[in-house]
This record gives C-alpha cells, sequence and structure tokens, in this order.
C-alpha cells in the first residue's frame, strides 16, 4: 500500500471508530429518553 | 489504485479534528453555558436526561451553524490572518463535506429537540440555526454595518430554547436572558472588531469600526451597554430574581459601564494601544458567564 493509501485509510479507520462510539451513545441516550418520556420509575 | 493528490483536499477525508473545528468549540462553550443557565431557571427541573438532551442539542445546533458558516465565509476566512489557518481556507477539507456536515447536523439537532423535549424548543433552535445562517451570515454580515446588531439575536436564542425545553412554554425571565445577550453582543463585538478592524477591512465585512469609524463605534459600545445593564438588572426589580442576583448583577454591569467608558475616553487609532477594547472585550465574556451562574446559583440556594 502506498503512503497516499495508509493516510486514506488511517483516516477512515479514525473516523469509523468515532462513528462506532458516537452511534453506540446515541442508542443509549434514545433508550433513556424512551424510559423518562414513559415516565417508567426505577 | 492511483496515486491520490494529497493537495487536493477533496481527495482524502476530512480528519476528525478538522470536522470538529467547524463546530467552533470555542463559541459553542458560551452557548451551551447560556442555555444550561436558562434551563437551570426555570422553577421545575425537567428529567435529567430530558435536560442533557435539550442542552446537547442547543450545541449541535450551534456547530452546525459554525459548520455552515465556514462553509459560506471560506472566501473571506482565508484573507483574514485569525482565520485563515480554519480547515476550509486552509485547504485540509472540501467545502461539499462542510457544507453536509451542517446542514446534517443542524436537522439532527433540531429532530433531536423535538423527540426528547418538545417541538416548541425544536421550532426555536430550527429558527435559530436558520436565522444565523440566512439572515446574519448571508444577509446582513457582508452587507451592512448593524450585522452584529441583528445577527446577536442568534446568539440570544440559547437561553430562551433552555427554558421552553424545560418547560414547554415563554415566560418574561427568559425573554429578558434573550434581551441581556442580544444588547450584550454588539458591545462585546465591536471592541473585538476595534482592534482587529484591519482583518475585517482586508476581508471586505463591513464592521462598524471599518465603515463609520473608531470613534462612531466606541460611542455605540457605550451607548448599548446602558440598555443592557437595564436589561441585566431588571429580573431583580420585576421579581424574577433575588436580591443576591440584583445586587451582583448591578455591581457586574456597574465595572462593564466603566470599562465602556474607557473605551470612550480613548483616543488612539493604533491597535497596539487598544487595551481599554481590549479589556472590556475580555471583561465581556466574563460578565455573560458571572452573570448567568449569579442568576442560577440565586434561583437555587436558599439564601
Amino acid at each position: 500500500m502506498s503512503p497516499e493509501d495508509e493516510v486514506i485509510r488511517k483516516r477512515q479507520r479514525e473516523r469509523a471508530r468515532i462513528m462506532a462510539w458516537l452511534l453506540g451513545a446515541f442508542v443509549i441516550l434514545l433508550f433513556f429518553i424512551t424510559v423518562a418520556k414513559t415516565g417508567m420509575n426505577w | 489504485m492511483p496515486a491520490m493528490d494529497m493537495t487536493n483536499p477533496a481527495a482524502l477525508p476530512a480528519d476528525w479534528r478538522d470536522i470538529l473545528a467547524l463546530t467552533k468549540p470555542r463559541v459553542m462553550s458560551l452557548v451551551v453555558f447560556t442555555g444550561l443557565c436558562g434551563l437551570l431557571a426555570v422553577p421545575q427541573l425537567p428529567p435529567v436526561v430530558i435536560g442533557f438532551t435539550a442542552i446537547l442539542c442547543i450545541a449541535l445546533g450551534a456547530g452546525a451553524c459554525g459548520a455552515l458558516n465556514q462553509w459560506y465565509e471560506a472566501d473571506l476566512d482565508a484573507k483574514m490572518r485569525r482565520t485563515a489557518r480554519r480547515p476550509l481556507p486552509d485547504k485540509r477539507m472540501d467545502r461539499q463535506s462542510a457544507l453536509h456536515f451542517g446542514v446534517g447536523l443542524g436537522a439532527f439537532s433540531v429532530l433531536l429537540m423535538g423527540v426528547a423535549a418538545n417541538w416548541l424548543a425544536a421550532a426555536l433552535l430550527a429558527a435559530s440555526i436558520l436565522f444565523y445562517v440566512f439572515v446574519y451570515t448571508i444577509w446582513l454580515k457582508p452587507r451592512t454595518p448593524q450585522n452584529i446588531v441583528i445577527g446577536g439575536a442568534a446568539g440570544a436564542f440559547p437561553p430562551l430554547i433552555g427554558w421552553v425545553a424545560a418547560t414547554g412554554h415563554f415566560a418574561t425571565l427568559p425573554v429578558l436572558l434573550f434581551a441581556i445577550v442580544f444588547l450584550w453582543t454588539p458591545p462585546h463585538f465591536w471592541a473585538l472588531s476595534l482592534f482587529v478592524r484591519s482583518d475585517y477591512a482586508a476581508a471586505g465585512i463591513p464592521m462598524l469600526p471599518v465603515v463609520a469609524g473608531v470613534e462612531n463605534t466606541r460611542r455605540q459600545i457605550f451607548l448599548y451597554t446602558l440598555p443592557m445593564a437595564l436589561a441585566a438588572v431588571a429580573p431583580w426589580p420585576l421579581g424574577l430574581a433575588g436580591p443576591i442576583y440584583g445586587a451582583c448583577a448591578a455591581i457586574l454591569s456597574f465595572v462593564f459601564l466603566v470599562l465602556a467608558a474607557r473605551v470612550l475616553a480613548n483616543r488612539t487609532t493604533d491597535p497596539a494601544q487598544m487595551a481599554a477594547e481590549k479589556h472590556l472585550f475580555a471583561y465581556s465574556v466574563f460578565y455573560l458567564f458571572a452573570l448567568f451562574t449569579v442568576l442560577v446559583v440565586d434561583r437555587w440556594l436558599p439564601w
């Protein structure tokens, strides 16, 4: 792989990792929003 | 795979740090803070997760504004020393990516606000984003020296949005908080624009010192400080805040007035000798943080 390709792959990997964390956090946030909106007490 | 042209930003996926820089994180911190104070000033707090999400949405909306502002002003930013190293003028990112990111982030923040808090808060958030992008950035900023005055409304929305997200309705106090930030914006930005006016002149942005002169700008700073101080103290006599807030607001506003008077008395046109303007600019940031902090402390501490 050329140096240019390596730079591209590295950036893609970093962005994919951050996107995965953000999506995971969003799912957890939606879960707690649902809990709060439905008035569940626990 | 053919060799990529590394000088062409469109050929390389943007670095996540540059995407983050598009959101203007430093500006976002002030917006988040005033939004949080608007939310914490309500009589009955919402569930923590709803409050957290509302503030997150305000932050994302502010980030969308920053990205769309940088997308539209990339050419102007390249002409100003202060902004030339941003991702778009420095060619580390292509403009279309910034546009897609800004629109996507803005739409996401509004939808999430509607789902998590209420649709009135979502409508206010959408209005503030659209106002900032279309009325301030595209329409007013390149055309009139009053750009900051009317455009300041966009930055004044967060405390109002925070309150409405928590309560679902308007009230006098958040409207006063809107007025405080609205009236605070011109002295704050004009103090800055006095000592960086050569940058604005180089970019062709008609900021007040460039168009109306330094003396006129100093007079306008002082004149706007007067109603700002009145709006800052007003929650106390109106019974919307306690005496601790009233006393602190009066002292903080008095110091603001003294610093604005020092700016008014300054005669120099050399940015290097504009210590009074630099002091006022630095103090104006502290002033807003301190005023809103005292409002929340006064609201929740049992004096």
